[in-house]
Formats: structure tokens, C-alpha cells, sequence
């Protein structure tokens, strides 16, 4: 390595270290550290000295030791390998380092991204004399089987091919074609580049969010859904089910990429991904969920500063596959630990908190992270989009805490997690009350052209009905639900209807893990004319108990387990069966 | 390398004298280098040997924290030995059956620890690749848990209590009767106080003692009258020697840590004096990745045969389950047992809060194969079930139960069946899997089939009709 030394060890406090002696080095320069070299980041330059955060433990570190720097910001490797890779924070493979340092993660190990031996298939699809510019593709690997991973050139760099490599095998250091720049001298390309992960990647413009991340929980499609490019938080406390809900979204959504940020969270939860996301088979492509993932895992025990740069790691890797044209989505958990060792670097930087702790530039940065969300038409003219999904973990559940209260300022879109919900195991506990989705509008015309004309108004009136049914269980609390009419106790059986029947969702049942679209709207759909001819029948004079009683009425109920997604007809069934109830009912009180 | 030979040649040296003392905290000025959390040996005047690491080093100042205590020190006679390598503990399998002190001395009496083995008490992170996802069932005996909360083998579960409530009882319990059904492999617990008085101590030994286990058990005591800051490396000592003892030994080990919130307490404390930033009540911004680094050290391992379930207890501070403490373990374990204290005053033991009880492993080592099948939806039931239980007795107590449905009267009576019979038992009462679960249908009975949304047709023919 061209590392040189820019200076020694002044003062160690945890994860930053303070140097002396500063000759030359930028900020956010990558930095090693004494005779381990431990890797860290250039964050403060002064006069004569810097503070640097160590993404390792700083055990042993001593005063006087050399601290090196190598010459370029902390980057990450962007080419062929990383689907289906584990990384930590800072992009080094874990299962590369396990096979040096088995069990443990033991520091200064210097592993490449990429795997630099292994040999990619090339086919180039630009020629000798081409002008081409950043962003462009050069060409295509095979990746996986659901992968085309286009090879790019570096976005800042633009000239005239001297030369490609025909078709073939390549490592991603071979040099696979050279360009000829402004710079007296020529550029050599490869299959990977490099990128700091702190700076947005260049597109051309953002396009307009309308088209939905399809995520197959059906709370979240028909209620609240999301834009593909749209960015959303998930808070909760602990044991609500973020981590549950973001694994059900990982696994199902229908974009093309996930990179998947473990931040400050439990090793077994990466281990239960690693394990499960292999054998899962995605309904769209048929093949393994793994194959389109990317694992980002600094589990809680891991060190702190690389924490705060794994979610910048993650986002980096999501918006190079965007610029090939992919939709990719990003699950980062928890935002509330990268947050935290904001807080923690801070702390120990002597800064002067605001509000808990936090520093006062917390809704800064969370900004910066939410805004490289978005659809965008990428610099070769393709469109591709990253969607944010990041969990919040409030302290004690309180919502008004600065972590929650900043990124609900960037979000257009929130499911909040309720204690209560899943306490009565009511999973997933998005509450259909504090949640919201901005995209609802946006997005309508794509539901009424792709799937149904009937679903905005169908989701109107259940979410009328939710709303309803707030007020009326505070009565009953007061009265008991026999002091209500029946038309009024009806609202709170449709209710229960919806949230046992449509709602809730079990993330173990083969069938009920994931509906298509098709099925959420069909369910709704349903549910709906229950209650529209019900209430109809009620007010001509039938008894609650004759509705409830219904035989079709236990089939709505488990309609979610017993409907397959790949063949709705018994869901028309249903239908025909509960009009057809109706019909005799109302036959009876004509 | 001449900077290492240097460092090697520093390292024993001795300062005589030192500049400020502050608290169990010891600044040293003009030192040669001073590697961070390096191991220090401090001597008072009259040569008793205290240990030490270094939290903070500079070229000007080095920041010695002194795990026995400050007291008696004097500025110019207090003398100073860095070591030039971190804490460690030897280790090996004869701990088992003594009494240590929080750095892992004997004192019971018996000759001191020799082993070849030294092991740095901080340890390192788990590599999440080569973590096996724990599965396997442990039967603790007690209904509460196994059927509702099922304990996983390399599992973290924390029991979230009160003063005054009964968690040592329930930790001992499950100490003596966990077992995973049909193995005989061995196992050892891994036994560390912080700040805990004298007869909790003495409650477990007796415990042990009784049940014969205790040529098993390693007991790491830092008790309430110890130095508050003893306690923060007592759980490291004893997580050390559980690594060893599964990782090295293929042991099954259960780390049963008893008061975190003593433990988090002495955090604070140290904070407070270094004169860092505060979160929340006062509590270091780093308290999460601290408990972190302890609870996280429990697991399984690809490859070993070893385990290391751990089993933190926390006393709630005015049993506020939002505190800081509880609050940040819940984010970091798998799961909680949390005790309620109207339960216990209704003579409920063990006094497990049905609702925000948790434990986030269980799905994957219940059902059939595991322990039977109808568990999971059993245990579903039964929550759903007991969370309305909880809304009817609301409604109840507005109302007059006189004014109650039908239908709602069978829920105050399953709610009653539930905590009486399948909650509550004998403090030396081992049910089986199978008496938990046909108790669990039994108390189900009191409710009409139609309500069991959460069960199958066929279960409700096979278990429910019987």
C-alpha cells in the first residue's frame, strides 16, 4: 500500500483518537492506526493536529504511534461480488475474515471487497474509438441468475475508448479497457471502481415517486403503501416487530435489489437472515432470495464508529445497482443505533450536545441520508430507484424523542409500531391510527389502472370504519357493547372482521406470508360488501347475530390461509357465496 | 521492530507518585506511552496490590481506573506498574465448584487459579457468520415459560423485575431444572453477582447446594459492601470463563448475571466522574454498546458443540419497564420475562407478566419435532386470549361484571383458569412440555371453539375436544 505517515497518536479516548504532527491529509481521509493497523477515518483537521475515529477496538493503542493515510476517502468497491455477500461496516467481507480469524473478528485484518481472484465473464458492449462518459455501461457480467450487473464507468471520468477487451474471463483488477482523457495520460477502466461512501452518486434528475413498492403485507399495500424511491421510517420499542417487518419487506417486495443494514442490532438476527434468505425462493424470479441481497452486519457488539459509517456503506452499494437501472430497496436497522453512535463519537469529541445528547447537526445528517432515496433517471438515461426503509427504535416507545421526531421531517411515509398490537400478538403492529402515507395519492391512478378501479374507494371506507370504531370502543368502555345499536355494533364486528381476517398476517404460513396484489384487493373487496350489504340488511331489519352467523362468514375469516396467490378463483367463490347469503337475508326481511 | 522492543522494555515500569485522585479514577502525568485499556498494577503505602485499566492516555495525562477501590491511597506514595497488556483472566474447567471475586481471585479459600490459558476479559465480537442460529428447546419445567416464552439453548433472556419480587427464586428454578430433553451432555453455570447483598449470594449457593450441582456452578461475587467499580468487570471475568468453558470445552453453559442494574448503575458512576456528555437520567451515551458487548457474547458457534445462554436479571427502577436499563437491554436481548407486582401480591409465582413477556426464539424451536405441534398456535391462542382477558376486566370494573355478555363471563373465567392454573406453581414444581401444553388446552376449555380464531380445525378436533 502507498500509505504514508501523516502523523502520531496524541491521545486515545475509546474509538477517537486525537494526532499530532499533521504534515498532510484531507478530510475523511481513510487512516490506518499504529503497529495493528487499525483502520479509521480523518474527521477534524486543525493546525497542527486531527481527530480520527478508528472503526476498530483501540485496545493497546499508546500514545506516539504512527498514524498513517492513504490518500483517498473512505470508499467502497463497487463491482462484481457483492450480491449475496456479507460485509460489515466498512465493506470488509465476514466470511473472508472468519476464514482467517475463525470465530472472533480479530482487528487489523486487511481483506480486499471484492474477491480479486475470482473470474467474471466480460461480454462489452461499447466499441474501440466510442466517446463515452461517466455513467455509461461498458459492457455486462452475469452475476447471479436475477442479476445482469452492468459494468459502469466511474461517473467522473469521460473521453474516447483506446481500447476494450473482447469477450471474456476477467478478474475485477484486470484492466478491461482504457480510455483516452483530457489528463495527458490515459485512464485504464476496470470491472470495479471505487467510491466514497459519503457522497451521493451523480444522475441526471429525479423523477416523480408513483409507482408502489409492492411488499406483499397487505397492511402496508392497501393502507399505507410506499413509492418505489420513498423513503419510510418504522418506529417502535423493543419487541414490536421492526426487525420482523422489515425482514417480511426485505423478503417479499418486489424490487430487484436489497441491501440490508444490520446497524447496532443482534448477531442471531443476522445469522437467522444468513440462514433463512437462502432456502426462502422469491415468487417473481424463482430463485433464491439471496441472490439478490446484499447484508451490511454490524451487530451491536461490533465497534461503534463503523456503525455510523455502515449505513453510508449500504446506501453507497444501493445507488451504484440504481444507476445500472435497478429498483433496489434498503433496509436499514436500526437507524436509532447509527444515531447513538453519532452521539457517542460526539460525546467523546468533547462537542456541545442539544437535545439527549445528540448533536445538533443529528437532523442534518438524517437528512442527507433520506434525500439519496428517490426515483431517478440515472446518467446513461435508465431509470432506477432506491427506497429507504429505516427502523427507529425510540427509547421507552416514546415517539417524541429527537431520533423519531427529525426523521418523521424527512419521511413521506410511516408505520408506526403499537405496543398494545403486539402485545395481543397482533403482527404486524403497524397501527392503522398513526400511520400514514404520503404516496396514497400519487399512487392511485397505478392502482386503478394495474389492479382495480374499486380500490381507493373500498380503502376510504375501511379506513372510515377504523376511524369510527376508535370512538365507539371508548363508548363501549363506558357503557359495554350492548347499549349500542346494532348498526353501530356492526361497525365494530367489521372492524374485528378486518383486523383478524385482512390486517393481521402470519410471517410463518406458507400462504399467508405474502399476497399479490391481486388477492389484497380481492380480500378488501370482500370485507367491504359484508359490511355495505349488512348494514343495508340491518337497517331493513335483520339481527346482528344472523350476519355473524353467516356460513360464509367463517370462510372470509380464513380466506387468508386457504386462498393460494397463484389461483384467486375461490376468493370470486366467496364473493358469490356472500352476495348470494345477502340476497336470501334480505329476501327475508322484504 | 524497535517502537515493540521499546514498548516491551517500558512496560513494568513504576511511577511513584501520582497527580490527582478522584473517585475510584487515578490521573498519572509524564509517563512513557500508555497503550489504552492497558492493564495497571497500583500500590499503596503499605504494598497492598490493587488492579486497574487505563480508560483514557495522552502524552500528557494517563486516566487510571482502580477496580478495588481508591481508598487509603496518597498522592506521593502510591505507586504505579503498567503492565503493557490488557486484562486478563487464566482460566480452565477446575473453576467449577469455586468462589472468585470480581477479577476472579479465589476467596474461598482455596489455592489461587493456575492455567495456561489466558484469555482477555473484553473478548471479541462474534463474527455473525459464524454464529449457529440457536434452536433447540430447553424444558425449564415451568409452564409460563416453556409454554409461552420458550428459553432457547445460546439464547439471552433477561428476567425484567422489581424489588421485592421473586426473580431469584425463578433464576434458581430454572437453574436447576432446565435440561434439553433427551441429551445428557455437560453443563455448568457461570454464576456473577454485582452488588448484590450478602444472602442473595448465599441464596443461590444454598441452591446449588441442594439441588448437588454445585461442583458445576463457578460463583463470581461482587458484592454490595465491594467496590461499586469491581462490578464492571465482574460480568466480563465471568463471560470469559464462559467462553472457555463452551468454546474450549464443549460445555453447555447458563451465565446467570444478577443485578444489571447495579452493573449499569457503576457505569454512571465512572461517567459521571470523567465528566462525560450524558443521554438519558445521567446514563453514559455508550450504555447500549456496553451492555451490548455482554450480552452479546452469548450464543452458538458453527462448528462447537458448546453453548452460552445467559440469564441477566434487572431490578426495574420503580418498576418503570421505559428506564434506561430495561429500556436498552430489551433492544439488545432476545426477548424478556417480565414480572408484574400485582400478580405477586395475588400470590401468583412465578409472577410472569402474560403480555409483554417475549421471547423472540421461540418460533424457531417449537412445534412439531421440537416439542409438539399444536405449540405454536396454542400459544398464540392463549396470548390473544389473555390480552382480551385484560380488556373485559377493564370494562369489568366500569361496568359490574353483572352487566357483562355471556361470552365475556367465559373470558373472566379463563383468565382466572389461566394465571391459577397454568401460570402459577410450586416453587419445586418440573412440568414436562406435555403437562404444559394439555394444561394450556385444559385452561382454553372455558371458552367456546368459535373463539379459537388462532387454532385449526383440526387441532380443535384433536386437543381442544378431548
Amino acid at each position: 500500500m502507498n500509505d504514508r505517515m501523516i502523523g502520531r497518536v496524541k491521545r486515545v479516548n475509546g474509538p477517537v483518537i486525537e494526532v499530532m504532527g499533521i504534515t498532510d491529509a484531507e478530510m475523511f481521509e481513510m487512516v490506518r492506526v499504529g503497529k495493528d493497523n487499525l483502520i479509521g477515518e480523518l474527521i477534524k483537521l486543525e493546525t497542527d493536529g486531527a481527530v480520527i475515529q478508528v472503526y476498530e477496538d483501540t485496545t493497546g493503542i499508546a500514545p506516539l504511534d504512527p498514524v498513517y493515510g492513504a490518500g483517498m476517502q473512505l470508499s467502497v468497491e463497487l463491482g462484481p461480488g457483492m450480491v449475496g455477500t456479507i460485509y460489515d461496516g466498512i465493506q470488509r467481507p465476514l466470511e473472508a475474515i472468519r476464514e482467517i480469524s475463525e470465530i472472533y473478528i480479530k482487528r487489523g485484518i486487511t481483506i480486499p471487497s471484492l474477491n480479486r481472484e475470482k473470474k467474471w465473464h466480460f461480454a462489452p458492449s461499447v466499441k474501440q474509438g466510442e466517446h463515452i462518459s461517466g455513467g455509461m455501461a461498458l459492457g455486462a457480467v452475469r452475476e447471479t441468475e436475477n442479476v445482469l450487473h452492468k459494468i459502469l464507468v466511474p461517473p467522473s471520468d469521460k473521453g474516447i475508448l483506446e481500447s476494450v477487451v473482447p469477450e471474456g474471463d476477467y478478474t475485477v483488477e484486470d484492466v478491461i479497457a482504457v480510455l483516452k482523457t483530457d489528463a495527458p495520460q490515459q485512464k485504464d477502466l476496470f470491472l470495479m471502481h471505487r467510491w466514497p461512501i459519503r457522497v451521493q452518486r451523480p444522475t441526471q434528475r429525479r423523477l416523480p415517486l408513483d409507482v408502489p413498492l409492492i411488499t406483499g403485507q397487505r397492511v402496508i399495500d392497501t393502507l399505507f403503501p410506499v413509492a418505489k424511491g420513498g423513503t419510510v421510517s418504522i418506529p417502535g420499542a423493543f419487541g414490536t416487530g421492526k426487525t420482523m417487518t422489515q425482514q417480511a419487506v426485505a423478503k417479499w417486495c418486489d424490487a430487484d435489489i436489497i441491501v440490508y443494514i444490520g446497524c447496532g442490532e443482534r448477531g442471531n438476527e443476522i445469522t437467522d437472515v444468513l440462514t433463512e434468505f437462502p432456502k426462502l425462493i422469491d415468487p417473481r424470479s424463482g430463485r433464491s432470495l439471496m441472490e439478490r441481497t446484499i447484508l451490511i452486519a454490524n451487530t451491536s457488539n461490533m465497534p461503534v464508529s463503523a456503525r455510523e459509517a455502515s449505513i453510508y456503506t449500504g446506501i453507497t452499494m444501493a445507488e451504484y445497482f440504481r444507476d445500472q437501472g435497478y429498483h433496489v430497496a434498503v433496509m436499514a436497522d436500526s437507524t436509532s443505533r447509527w444515531a447513538e453512535a453519532l452521539r457517542e463519537l460526539s460525546g467523546r469529541m468533547e462537542e456541545m450536545p442539544a437535545e439527549e445528547g445528540f448533536p445538533a447537526y443529528l437532523p442534518t445528517k438524517i437528512a442527507e441520508f433520506y434525500e439519496r432515496a428517490g426515483s431517478m433517471e440515472t446518467l446513461n438515461g435508465d431509470c432506477g430507484s432506491v427506497t429507504i426503509i429505516g427502523a427507529v427504535s425510540p427509547p421507552g416507545g416514546d415517539f417524541s424523542e429527537p431520533v423519531t421526531q427529525h426523521t418523521k421531517r424527512f419521511i413521506r411515509c410511516f408505520w408506526a409500531l403499537d405496543r398494545n398490537l403486539a402485545n395481543a400478538r397482533h403482527y404486524p403492529a403497524i397501527s392503522w391510527l398513526d400511520s400514514y402515507s404520503e404516496y396514497l395519492n400519487d399512487m392511485a391512478s397505478w392502482w386503478e389502472q394495474e389492479v382495480s378501479p374499486e380500490w381507493l374507494a373500498d380503502r376510504t371506507e375501511i379506513m372510515e370504519l377504523l376511524h369510527k370504531e376508535v370512538r365507539l370502543q371508548q363508548v363501549v368502555k363506558l357503557v359495554g357493547p350492548d347499549a349500542l345499536p346494532d348498526t353501530q355494533r356492526f361497525i365494530l364486528e367489521v372492524c374485528t372482521l378486518f383486523k383478524n381476517a385482512f390486517l393481521q398476517q402470519n410471517a410463518y404460513d406458507k400462504i399467508d406470508m405474502f399476497s399479490v396484489v391481486q388477492k389484497q384487493v380481492k380480500m378488501l373487496h370482500i370485507i367491504v360488501t359484508y359490511w355495505k350489504r349488512g348494514y343495508e340488511a340491518i337497517k331493513n331489519g335483520a339481527v346482528l347475530i344472523k350476519l355473524r352467523k353467516m356460513k360464509v362468514y367463517r370462510d372470509i375469516v380464513k380466506m387468508k390461509f386457504s386462498i393460494p396467490n397463484d389461483n384467486l378463483s375461490g376468493l370470486d367463490k366467496i364473493e358469490a357465496r356472500l352476495e348470494r347469503s345477502m340476497d336470501q337475508l334480505e329476501a327475508l326481511y322484504a | 521492530m524497535p517502537e515493540r522492543e521499546n514498548r516491551r522494555l517500558l512496560s513494568g515500569r513504576e511511577y511513584i507518585g501520582v497527580d490527582k485522585i478522584d473517585g475510584p479514577l487515578i490521573f498519572v502525568g509524564k509517563t512513557h506511552p500508555v497503550g489504552y485499556r492497558e492493564l495497571i498494577e497500583c500500590v499503596d503505602k503499605q504494598g497492598n496490590v490493587r488492579l486497574g485499566i487505563v480508560l483514557e492516555s495522552s502524552t500528557d495525562i494517563v486516566v487510571v481506573q482502580v477496580f478495588e477501590g481508591t481508598s487509603g491511597l496518597t498522592l506521593p506514595d502510591t505507586r504505579i506498574r503498567f503492565s503493557g497488556k490488557p486484562l486478563t483472566i487464566s482460566v480452565s474447567k477446575e473453576m467449577l465448584g469455586r468462589v472468585f471475586n470480581g477479577l476472579g481471585r479465589p476467596i474461598d479459600g482455596g489455592p489461587p487459579q493456575r492455567s495456561d490459558i489466558e484469555l482477555d476479559v473484553n473478548g471479541m465480537a462474534i463474527n455473525p457468520t459464524a454464529r449457529q442460529y440457536p434452536r433447540d428447546f430447553i424444558q425449564t419445567g415451568i409452564s409460563v415459560i416453556d409454554g409461552m416464552n420458550t428459553l432457547i439453548r445460546g439464547q439471552k433472556l433477561p428476567i425484567f423485575s422489581g424489588n421485592g419480587l421473586p426473580h431469584n427464586e425463578l433464576a434458581a428454578q430454572i437453574a436447576r431444572q432446565a435440561k434439553i430433553r433427551g441429551t445428557n451432555t455437560e453443563f455448568a453455570v457461570v454464576f456473577a453477582a454485582m452488588g448484590v447483598k450478602h444472602d442473595v449470594a448465599r441464596f443461590f449457593t444454598r441452591s446449588f447446594e441442594e439441588s448437588g450441582v454445585l461442583e458445576n456452578v463457578a460463583l463470581f461475587l461482587s458484592l454490595a459492601d465491594d467496590p461499586s467499580i469491581e462490578r464492571l468487570i465482574t460480568p466480563r471475568t465471568a463471560l470469559t470463563l464462559a467462553e472457555h468453558l463452551a468454546f474450549n470445552e464443549d460445555m453447555h453453559v447458563l451465565v446467570i448475571m444478577t443485578d444489571m442494574t447495579n452493573y449499569c448503575e457503576s457505569l454512571r458512576e465512572i461517567s459521571t466522574i470523567r465528566g462525560e456528555i450524558p443521554s438519558r437520567k445521567g446514563y453514559p451515551g455508550y450504555l447500549y454498546s456496553d451492555l451490548a458487548e455482554l450480552y452479546e457474547r452469548s450464543g452458538m458457534i458453527k462448528g462447537y458443540k458448546g453453548s452460552i445462554t445467559s440469564l441477566p436479571i434487572l431490578t426495574m427502577p420503580n418498576d418503570d419497564i421505559s428506564h434506561p436499563i430495561p429500556d436498552l437491554s430489551g433492544y439488545i436481548t432476545e426477548g424478556q420475562i417480565v414480572f408484574e407486582r400485582e400478580m405477586d401480591g395475588r400470590g401468583i409465582f412465578p409472577p410472569v407478566a402474560g403480555l409483554p413477556s417475549l421471547s423472540r426464539l421461540m418460533k424457531d424451536g417449537i412445534g412439531e419435532g421440537m416439542t409438539r405441534e399444536d405449540h405454536p398456535h396454542l400459544a398464540s391462542q392463549l396470548f390473544a386470549a389473555y390480552s382480551y382477558v385484560k380488556d373485559v376486566r377493564n370494562l369489568a370494573s366500569v361496568i359490574g361484571e353483572e352487566e357483562l355478555t355471556p361470552l365475556d363471563h367465559n373470558y373472566l373465567e379463563f383468565g382466572k383458569e389461566f394465571e391459577q392454573k397454568f401460570v402459577s406453581q410450586r416453587k419445586d414444581e418440573d412440568r414436562s412440555i406435555e403437562q404444559t401444553l394439555d394444561l394450556g388446552w385444559e385452561v382454553l376449555r372455558t371458552l367456546p371453539a368459535e373463539e379459537l380464531h388462532r387454532i385449526t380445525d383440526e387441532e380443535i378436533e384433536k386437543f381442544y375436544g378431548k
